[in-house]
């Protein structure tokens, strides 16, 4: 093991030697006897202490990148071509000794579930002192370097963190000890596969600023991968993005967002709404047609087939990469022509009448609670919930997971059934509380539309029984009739009468979400739940999505009750936001009210939390600490064992602020008065 | 846990309870009349009356139930109607004849059957998986007794070098009877081997695919360090409870085995009884087999709650 | 050689062909298949091409050794054992499938119930399913056969009643997957009623599993049939059958005479073979 140790030492002191050099790298899958090109010839460096991002939608090949630099191929996988140099090795051309020696000195890789990536049969402390003990040091030296380690990613406590097995430990806890585990041999390389996106948006913000602090100190350089623009904006030096197995595009982070010289990173920016954009502002560009095939070999440039400025060129001889600037390239014969790239989807909007105002509500809710009494005792999901939603509104619903959105969402849809004493009223009449028991017109009324639709469509039956089903049933429709309503739907979601005889595995996501929204809208709904209907989507088929679900509610003049964790994409798309805290609301009013501030002191750190594309950072506010169990909530203000601008006096500890109208039409559940807060949070945002 | 553990102890109960209405059920209720049904068809009725009235199941069924559920939880399970002697004697002989059986048989089983399965999920895909997993297939779905010939044709018939009856009479040395049990524990070894080996090799196969797996292989720990400390651990606890339903379906393979081999134990003990239609003793012998599965499920159920992290501290997600 | 050992085995596609066509391409699917074939035909056809009658006793011949004329022997009373293995097979492919039918229908029907429904009935099925699944089904099977007596139709409702919760829990745990899944939400959300639910939109998605448990529990059906009659329950012992040829042979293998029943349980031991063939073929494949 001594033996070892020097030679790591020189590797990384010699600085002439970039930390990652990959060249030409070309990887197979074989597939049923076929062999299949997941990444093709992608070259790109990474330097000493320099971040590098890696960004593409699913389908990209990144993970494969990251897999293929570990070794870490599934069976079925090979590097076919090209090389790799970890701090100037190749893993490929290694032993098994010295492979072993690679992981364990110069590279380490953190993954997307940090739940899954523990053995949870081991407790925490041995598995990161594991990485000592693989460097020669004796168990007590190992266990002494691992409490040093965790205390280094921030984990309060360490001994005592160290005796737990990973099942008790939260999500973020999870990947700080991970990240621990990754840094503690101090790597060349550091490679970061989507390492927040299953973290909530504040613990994500927390884990960033962890790894950018780390960053700092270490003499690590870092490959980052993610699906998160903004994320990589953030987090990187330079970035190169990738599609279908190809790195299409490569430069600095400021410059390549601020400028993107392909068509690709051109259209996957413009399907993002910015920051302050909303729907009646213009709609979300899109890019139109599909990823090729995996295994599809084009003659010409990959992206050919979606591209709006392609020539006959570009479809007969691949692109080489065209330096578009200072260490920037391009791979795109037309890369001067990107700036002025014409739009898929034209900018003007369909004429929106908006909530209309003085009319009675369509929905209104009293006092909802739900109280879940599983094994362990009762957990209060909703509490004392009070709403009401105007005809043709949009209504964001925002929180943390496990804030009782999804809850809410089921409790007013039936199938979820309140605490006795709740109302909800639809166009002023209450309805019945659990589904089986309402009326057609009751289930009429309110539909929804799923987050997954691997989930929500039933994958035996094809789209035309799919969207058949409820304008039989709830529309009583049936011959000629529903034909021609089941056309006129199939053209409004902008499906093709070809589809109606496929099953939903031969749809792609956006199709299926599609099928699911026309379903949804089949019965003639007033009110349509929209429950994350775009996070199992890639970008580029999100904003399609979001045109859509914007076009509909202004031609049937439904009322949406927009669920997202994208704090973006609800501010594009909502009228108010309401803002919800385990199971409490926290907040209440008109989207740019509650968005512009002053706020709510949780809202202010929801949205210090979104990392955005433009670089301007805003000040952050940390939240500390996790968030407390819905089953033993926090006494007074639910949220103030995290709240930044805790009163000294003691009565956020001891009273739950009422939620109050702080101005007309928006409220706020916070002791601290509105003006107040105003002052505090403007002062922050000049700083 | 200690709800846990009265919970389901009171579950096994309850289970127990209705396995011997079922039995009841079967033995004394079905056959509609027992002392016909023993005499046969050409016996004078009042013969059969008599023989009723001396069994007692001329009494309400109620009361029939009672007085044999009461008398079994006492320990008291009835007079043989062949025998004319109590039951629990004769039972408790075979029991300990079979006990012999079927531990030598788990002696070999489970670690055969946890090797061959993890051997198999290691070389998965390759010629080592597809032989220990088809064979395995094979041999536990062919009956023991068909297996059971085929080893006595051999090594008994064709090469004489084991005897084709199981027992050696009372009074033989250890190392007699192991040799008499040798040929009667191989259908025993080919049923089980399979299962176990396809529920070890699954568990691992999930285990080797796992995000941990990975974790501990990209830490650079050495190839063995990371199969017995990461994979094995977590890979072989499910493999504990399939071990122990198995013990229950143990007992099955005994009735076939130590009928085939002449072995005096329970299994045979249930044999003689359903062919002679001696209810009490069939009816002993089988509420016996259900409690013995029961209390080995409770045992698994137990060492996997006492082995598992994620159960022992009790966190619910 | 270290990468073999060192990655995992995950394949990164999915099954894109229709199944079917991946089933019938696994060779162990062709040879399962053709051997179920071959005692299918013998089943049906037997008698008229078996070279002997599987009855006629020939008490001048008994106890043969396999010859050219009696290719597997004959038995204790003369009879011709290759004639009797070929008949054999009708009895066993008679009851084994109808009892498995019987199970999987009746089982799936409660899995279905016990899964969507669930609830008190859930608890109050599942602990008599517990029941029964603590005493193996052989001792269950000739606990009820003795009670009523020994018939086809007892074989074929015992077997199938006691197969019965065993494909319930099965089914039972794979609509308790299906639970999960929204589009059941959505179902009700449209007013479906239950049966709906349960028959049009759930069944048809747990059909692999009971599919696969069909072939399954058919290989166990064999076996207990087999079984059973080995141990004397069988229905009728001058009517040919494995099982039974075994139980009434087995005592003279000491006297050398293995032809007798070694033929008989290779025939069990091919059947029951080729079964599961065909049935892992089809849980592979559906596993993906």
């Amino acid at each position: 093991m001594t033996a070892i140790a020097p030679a790591a030492d020189q590797g990384s002191d010699d600085a002439g030697q970039p930390a990652l050099r990959v060249a030409d790298l070309d990887v197979t899958y074989r597939v049923r006897g076929q062999s299949r090109l997941a990444l093709k010839n992608v070259s790109f460096e990474i330097g000493r202490n320099e971040s590098y991002g890696l960004v593409g939608e699913s389908g990209s090949g990144k993970t494969t990148v990251a897999l293929a630099l570990t070794r870490y191929l599934p069976r079925n996988g090979r590097v076919s071509g090209g090389s790799i140099g970890i701090d100037g090795a190749d893993p490929m051309r290694m032993g098994a000794h010295e492979l072993r020696e690679l992981r364990a000195h110069k590279v380490s890789m953190v993954y997307q579930e940090p739940g899954k990536a523990l053995n949870p049969s081991m407790r925490v402390g041995r598995q990161v002192a594991e990485v000592y003990e693989v460097a020669g040091l004796s168990k007590s030296d190992a266990a002494e370097r691992a409490a040093q380690m965790l205390g280094k990613v921030q984990i309060p406590d360490p001994k005592r963190v160290m005796e737990r097995y990973p099942h008790e430990l939260s999500g973020g806890m999870a990947q700080r000890v991970v990240i621990a585990m990754a840094i503690a041999a101090e790597p060349a390389l550091l490679i970061l596969d989507e390492p927040t996106t299953a973290l909530d948006a504040t613990v994500e913000a927390e884990v960033l600023d962890l790894i950018a602090s780390l960053r700092a100190q270490l003499n690590t350089s870092v490959l980052f991968i993610s699906h998160n623009l903004a994320v990589i904006a953030q987090m990187c030096d330079r970035v190169g993005v990738l599609y279908a197995g190809e790195l299409v595009e490569e430069g600095p982070a400021a410059q390549l967002f601020a400028e993107p010289r392909h068509p690709y990173t051109v259209g996957l920016l413009r399907c993002i709404p910015r920051r302050g954009q909303r729907k009646d502002h213009g709609r979300l560009d899109s890019i139109p047609g599909f990823l090729p095939e995996p295994g599809h070999t084009l003659p010409g440039c990959i992206f050919a087939p979606r591209c709006p400025i392609a020539e006959d060129q570009c479809r007969h001889a691949p692109p080489p990469p065209f330096t578009t600037g200072e260490r920037r390239t391009s791979r795109c014969y037309r890369y001067q022509h990107t700036a002025d790239l014409p739009r898929n989807t034209p900018v003007d909007v369909e004429l929106r009448a908006g909530p209309e105002p003085g009319t009675d509500p369509v929905i209104t809710i009293r006092d909802l609670s739900k109280t879940f009494t599983p094994t362990g005792g009762p957990v209060q999901a909703l509490r004392g919930v009070n709403l009401a939603v105007q005809r043709g509104e949009t209504l964001g619903l925002v929180g943390e997971s496990g804030s009782g959105k999804t809850t809410l969402a089921r409790v007013l849809l039936g199938l979820t059934s309140p605490d006795p004493g709740a109302t909800v009223e639809v166009a002023g009449q209450a309805i019945a509380k659990d589904a089986a028991h309402r009326t057609r017109q009751q289930l009429q009324a309110m539909q929804i539309v799923f987050q997954n639709p691997d989930s929500s469509l039933n994958r035996r039956h094809t789209v035309r029984q799919l969207i058949s089903r409820p304008l039989t049933k709830l529309a009583g429709l049936s011959g000629p009739r529903l034909r021609e309503r089941l056309m006129d739907l199939v053209r409004s979601v902008r499906l093709e009468e070809r589809h109606l005889a496929l099953r939903p595995r031969q749809l792609s996501g956006g199709l299926k979400q599609r099928v699911a929204i026309a379903r949804a809208f089949g019965g003639g709904p007033a009110i349509v739940v929209c429950d994350e209907p775009t996070s199992a989507l890639d970008v580029s088929v999100q904003a399609a999505i979001l045109n859509l679900l914007a076009d509909l509610q202004a031609k049937e003049q439904v009322t949406y009750l927009f669920i997202s964790h994208d704090l973006g994409l609800v501010r594009y798309l909502s009228d108010r936001i309401v803002v919800l805290y385990l199971g409490r609301v926290m907040e209440v009013g008109p989207a740019e009210r509650v968005f512009s501030g002053p706020h709510h002191p949780y809202t202010e750190a929801l949205l210090s939390a979104v990392p955005s594309l433009d670089g301007t950072r805003r000040s952050r506010i940390r939240l500390s600490g996790e968030i407390p169990s819905a089953a033993d909530p926090p006494s007074g203000c639910v949220f103030h064992t995290r709240c930044p601008r805790r009163l000294a006096s003691g009565i956020c500890e001891s009273t739950e602020p009422p939620l109050a109208e702080a101005e007309p039409g928006h409220l706020i559940s916070c002791h601290i008065p509105i003006d107040q807060l105003a002052s505090l949070q403007g002062a922050e945002a000049v700083s | 846990m200690a709800i846990y553990l009265l919970r389901r102890l009171g579950l096994a109960v309850i289970t127990l309870w209705l396995l011997s209405v079922i039995i009841f059920f079967a033995g004394q209720v079905l056959p509609g009349d027992p002392g016909r049904a023993i005499l046969g068809p050409f016996a004078a009725q009042s013969a059969v009356i008599n023989l009723d009235r001396q069994l007692g199941v001329d009494r309400p069924l109620i009361t029939q139930y009672w007085t044999w559920i009461s008398g079994a939880v006492h320990g008291d399970l009835g007079i043989s109607y062949q025998y004319r002697t109590p039951v629990e004697p004769m039972l408790v002989s075979a029991l300990a004849n079979s006990a012999k059986l079927a531990v030598f048989a788990l002696i070999l089983i489970i670690p055969l059957g946890i090797l061959g399965g993890v051997l198999a999920a290691l070389y998965a895909g390759r010629a080592v998986d597809r032989i220990i997993s088809l064979s395995g297939l094979s041999l536990a779905t062919v009956p023991e007794f068909v297996s059971g010939i085929v080893v006595i044709v051999i090594f008994a018939d064709g090469l004489k070098l084991l005897p084709a009856s199981a027992y050696p009479g009372p009074g033989a040395s250890f190392g007699t009877q192991l040799r008499y049990l040798i040929l009667p524990v191989v259908p025993l070894v080919f049923e089980f081997f399979g299962y176990i080996a396809r529920m070890a090799r699954a568990g691992t196969i999930e285990a080797l695919e796992s995000d941990y797996a990975r974790t501990a292989t990209l830490k650079g720990l050495p190839r063995p360090v990371v199969i017995f400390r990461h994979v094995l651990r977590n890979s072989l606890l499910p493999t504990i409870t399939v071990i122990a339903t198995q013990v229950g379906y143990l007992i099955g393979g005994l009735v076939v085995v130590e009928t085939l081999f002449n072995y005096p134990g329970v299994g045979r003990l249930i044999y003689n009884a359903a062919m002679s239609k001696d209810f009490p003793m069939l009816e002993a012998g089988v509420l016996t087999i259900g409690a013995i599965y029961m209390v080995a499920t409770l045992i698994a159920d137990l060492l996997n709650t006492g082995l598992n992290p994620r159960l022992r501290t009790g966190v619910a997600t | 050689m270290t990468d073999i050992l060192e990655a995992p085995v995950t394949d990164v596609a999915r099954a894109e062909l229709p199944s079917w066509r991946l089933v019938m391409r696994r060779p162990g699917f062709i040879v399962g298949a053709l051997i179920l074939l071959f005692w299918i035909v013998c089943a049906l056809f037997g008698s008229s091409f078996a070279p002997h009658s599987a009855y006629a006793q020939q008490l001048l011949a008994t106890n043969q050794p396999p010859s050219a004329a009696h290719w597997f022997g004959t038995d204790q009373l003369g009879r011709d054992v290759f004639s009797r293995v070929l008949v054999g097979a009708r009895s066993i492919l008679l009851v084994a499938p109808l009892a498995t039918l019987l199970g999987t229908v009746l089982g799936t029907a409660l899995g279905l119930a016990l899964g969507y429904i669930g609830g008190a009935l859930d608890a109050i099925v599942g602990r008599l399913v517990e029941a029964v699944l603590a005493v193996p089904a052989v001792i269950v099977a000739f606990l009820f056969i003795v009670a009523v007596g020994a018939s086809a139709t007892t074989e074929i409702l015992v077997i199938g009643f006691i197969f019965t919760p065993i494909i319930a829990r099965t089914v039972r745990s794979a609509v308790q997957v299906e639970s999960q899944l929204d589009y059941l939400a959505a179902a009700r959300l449209i007013g479906e009623s239950r049966r709906h639910v349960m028959f049009a939109e759930i069944l048809p998605n747990v059909m692999p599993t009971v599919l696969v448990e069909f072939t399954v529990r058919l290989g166990y059906a064999i076996f207990t049939v087999a079984t059973l009659a080995f141990l004397g329950f069988g229905v009728n012992p001058s009517t040919p059958s494995w099982g039974s040829d075994i139980n009434a042979n087995y005592g003279v293998i000491a006297a050398g005479y293995w032809w007798e029943t070694l033929f008989p349980a290779l025939a069990i031991a091919s059947l029951v073979i080729a079964i599961n063939l065909v049935a892992d073929s089809i849980d592979r494949v559906l596993a993906g």
